[in-house]
């Protein structure tokens, strides 16, 4: 518990309603937050903080409730009002324009002018330049925006929010796809602006976040407010408890494990240009491999190499014990390979599609009977797995974009499981889920291993590698390092094998 | 023990919106009622008001009318929907109709109406190819290839014929079967009518209920995650301007079998009357939303708008100007639907 947290309240939110149709997003939901607090906002995937936030942002508008800003009632009808109050919001889902550059994105509507009217360029990659500095990242003001990676693009939207005088700033989920020095960079920058004397409302799933920087927690539960505890004073059994209405049920754990069958993958020698290079390893039926590595180690490039996304440019890889050359997804999919890519919204997901069609997507082939397409058919598909993994959305016909991030997720691995792979990939699959289905899905991963499955698991999360693996692969700067039996290896073995300390031969 | 207000309401699925929730936003539904619907009731009102003014409008005979002339612009709309649904644009059907029909036209004396027709649909065809090549496979800009292409079929069409007009021999134009798909009629329903609507039917079933149809709205959706589905993004854009091309040369035998002869340039100006009825009719530039109905409705509106214009005996001109007016409130109202409230200023 920090000293400042007794200073005013700085932003109350009383009552806030937000419906949509057929959905009650927020049923009068209260939030108070004070000057120079971390506030956390929790609640299952879809239970609404999104949705508060962007009334907060100005981004929607509530059907009932009111708004407090330093004492006094506002109505923020545009997200510019809302930023003119002092209130920026870094989004869960990315929104930069891909084609501009760095600079041009964080100061997007307020370009600094020269006299003529003129964009002032020097002006504008000075200061963003500055602002990148204390971000610490390796890209400049003039850097397009579509050639950094996710976690790049998130920092640029966390540089955003620095741009401005700002009273309150949210981040919703900003860690999801963060390395841990970025995760570093981003807590000192809250911790700043914390002394600075900023609200701050944190939204995330994972709990060691929450306990590390958060003064209070706030829970939301199917739209509704169910209380504020205060970190220093709880733990997250009763965090979880508050969320879900139970203790996470750690007995379901599903740690079947079958000996390994034969070997389903051999990859050779392969290499992708810089990407990576000489990766070899193996994969047997009714096994999870997890590769583990500093984001930008190249796993998320051999999965879209095996995937048929990128043309190798040396080894080889064996399916089943035949050469394959993959040379498209739609081979890849036709050898019985599955890939849940690492970018729901530009990879995963036609978002202005429904639910249903969404998941039977790679497979539409298979729905037809005759010409046409069978619709109940497609409808049982979805029912099995919007059941499967709880997928919380009011009907299939729902348009993913509507659906909260955590269950758009799991509509991306409904569409890749509903395949029936014999070899699946999936690249950082938990992002964005709660806490509850997290360990729905890693019992899920378990299982499907244990049917006779070939499994590989890319995770930036070190527990959930240690979780669902039965070997780790290490990686690091495009190079496999070594591949531990996950009985043996220790995090301390892993943290070094990534970060390229006491590289052994693997 | 920490402070929770923990609340005994026991708690489900989200609630049910009700329909009464109070608050400063009711007229928004209102906005989108309107714009989910708009454009029937706007198609609705607009009946209604020509209909007022004056007593033939609604007569069962200018509604054939209304439907004869629009079939050409009709058939060609349906391809171009096939085409704008998948995040692309075709802008060469205009000038590729005037090609049709010359070579048609041109053909029928020379080597016969069945071969002439194989042939002109053959080389139609082919020009969607290469439209289809070059926006597919090699994934160029869908408005600069067609437009490039828009003025390469006009001097290919010049070349083909010199320069003249083409016509069909004077004596044999009450004879030829080929009259049958401009001026023949079932059961007194016209043909160029009923090719329109079998095409549309046709084309419906395929955008909406095959795989292929859902192929085309998930690539105008997001290509990328298209791609990642194992969908072959080339192959399907490639189809949709061979689709698109196929309109094209059934609107051409109606054409010229009408008319019996043809200029060069009948179809000048027809790719922005076909892209405003897809657009009436909803369909967003943007790619992955529409459907064939909606283009339908929008090129019947289109229609009645010309001939209602002309029945209040305003000059033909005068239609150019109301339709772009017409377009326009179409795309605020599809666009203030999405925002829910008629002025923003976000997109
Ligand atoms: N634009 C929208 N239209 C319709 N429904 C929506 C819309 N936005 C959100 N919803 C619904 O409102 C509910 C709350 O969504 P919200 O995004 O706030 O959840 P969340 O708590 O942020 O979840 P997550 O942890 O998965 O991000 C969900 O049921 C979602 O389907
Ligand atoms: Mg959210």
């Amino acid at each position: 518990m920090t000293d400042t947290a007794a200073a005013g309240t700085i932003l109350r939110l009383e009552k806030i309603v937000k419906t949509f149709p057929g959905v009650r997003a927020l049923d009068g939901v209260d939030f108070e937050l004070r000057r120079g607090e971390v506030h956390a906002l929790m609640g299952e995937n879809g239970a609404g903080k999104s949705t508060l936030m962007k009334v907060l942002a100005g981004m929607y508008q509530p059907d009932g409730g009111r708004i407090h800003i330093d004492g006094l009632r506002c109505v923020l009808p545009t997200p510019i009002a809302a930023k003119e109050q002092g209130v920026i919001l870094v989004h869960q889902e990315l929104s930069l324009a891909e084609e501009m550059t760095v600079a041009e994105n964080i100061f997007l509507g307020e370009l600094p002018r020269s006299r003529f009217g003129f964009v002032d360029w020097k002006v504008l990659n000075r200061r963003v330049g500055d602002i990148l500095e204390t971000l610490n990242v390796d890209f400049g003001p003039r850097t397009k925006v579509n050639r950094l990676s996710i976690a790049k693009k998130q920092m640029v939207e966390i540089a955003r929010a620095l741009t401005h005088d700002a009273k309150v700033v949210v981040f919703d989920e900003p860690t999801a796809s963060l390395t841990d020095a970025e995760k570093t960079v981003l807590f000192d920058i809250i911790g700043d602006l914390q002394e600075r004397g900023v609200g701050i409302v944190y939204i995330s799933h994972r709990m060691e976040e929450i306990f590390r920087i958060s003064d209070r927690i706030s829970i939301l539960r199917d739209g509704s407010y169910r209380g504020t505890l205060v970190t220093a004073e709880t733990d997250e059994d009763e965090v979880t408890r508050a969320m879900i209405g139970r203790s996470l049920d750690l007995s379901r754990t599903s740690d079947a494990r079958v000996a390994p069958g034969e070997v389903r993958l051999a990859v050779r020698d392969l290499s992708c240009g810089k990407l990576f290079r000489d990766v070899s390893f193996e994969l047997r039926a009714g096994e999870v491999l997890g590769f583990y590595g500093l984001i930008g180690a190249g796993r998320t490039e051999i999965a879209e190499t095996l995937f048929g996304l990128r043309r190798p440019s040396a080894g080889t890889v064996h399916l089943d014990g035949e050469a394959v050359r993959i040379g498209s997804p739609a081979e890849a999919i036709a050898r019985g390979l599955s890939l849940v890519p690492e970018s729901r919204k530009e990879q995963g997901l036609v978002l202005g599609m429904n639910c249903r069609d969404n998941i039977t997507l790679p497979q539409i082939d298979r729905m037809t009977s005759g010409p046409f397409i069978s619709g109940a058919r497609e409808v049982e598909i979805y029912d099995k797995y919007q059941a499967r993994l709880e997928i919380k959305a009011p009907s299939w016909r729902t348009m993913v974009k509507n659906l909260s991030g955590g269950n758009q997720q799991k509509i991306v691995i409904g569409k890749w499981l509903s395949m029936a792979p014999r070899v699946l990939i999936v690249d950082e699959p938990t992002r964005g889920i709660d806490v509850g289905s997290k360990s729905e899905i890693h019992n899920l991963i378990r299982e499907l291993a244990a049917s006779g499955l070939a499994v590989i698991v890319i995770s930036s999360e070190m527990p959930e590698v240690l979780r669902v693996s039965d070997r780790i692969a290490a990686m690091h700067e495009g190079r496999l390092v070594t591949v531990f039996e996950r009985d043996v290896v220790t995090e301390d073995d892993l943290i070094q094998a990534i970060s390229g300390i006491g590289e052994h031969a693997a | 023990m920490s402070r929770v207000e923990t609340e005994t309401a026991a708690s489900g699925k989200p609630k049910e919106a009700d329909e009464s929730a109070p608050g400063p936003d009711t007229n928004r539904t209102l906005v989108q009622i309107l714009s989910s619907q708009g454009i029937l009731i706007a198609f609705g009102l607009f009946m209604l008001g020509f209909g007022l003014f004056s007593e033939r409008f609604l007569s069962l005979e200018n509604m054939e009318s209304v439907l004869r002339s629009s079939a050409i612009i009709g058939v060609m709309a349906l391809g171009v929907t096939v085409v704008v649904i998948s995040g692309n644009l075709d802008l060469s059907v205009g000038s590729m109709l005037s090609f049709g029909t010359v070579m048609v036209v041109d053909l029928h004396d020379k080597i016969g109406a069945a071969p002439g027709i194989a042939v002109m649909m053959a080389a139609v065809l082919a020009l969607g190819c290469v439209n289809g090549f070059l926006v597919g496979i090699l994934r160029l800009n869908s408005l600069i290839v067609t437009l490039g292409m828009l003025s390469a079929i006009q001097g290919l069409t010049l070349i083909y014929s010199g320069g003249k007009n083409v016509d069909i021999d004077p004596s044999s134009q009450d004879t030829t079967w080929f009259k049958v798909f401009g001026r023949g009629d079932i059961a007194g329903l016209d043909m160029p009518i009923i090719l329109f609507g079998l095409l549309a039917v046709i084309l419906h079933c395929i955008v909406a209920y095959t795989a292929f149809g859902r192929r085309v709205y998930a690539v105008g959706g997001n290509p990328t995650a298209a791609v990642f589905s194992g969908i072959r993004r080339g192959r399907v854009v490639f189809s949709t301007y061979v689709i698109s091309s196929f309109c094209v040369g059934v609107a051409a035998i109606i054409l010229g079998s009408r008319v019996m002869g043809s200029q060069n340039n009948v179809g000048q100006g027809y790719e922005l009357l076909v892209l405003a009825g897809v657009i009436l009719g909803g369909t967003s530039l943007l790619g992955g939303s529409g459907s064939i109905f909606e283009t339908v409705i929008g090129v019947l509106i289109l229609g009645f708008i010309q001939n209602g214009l002309l029945l209040l005996s305003y000059p033909y001109y005068t239609q150019w100007i109301v339709t772009w007016f017409v377009i326009i409130l179409a795309v605020w109202l599809d666009i203030a639907g999405k925002r829910g409230r008629l002025f923003s200023p976000i997109a």
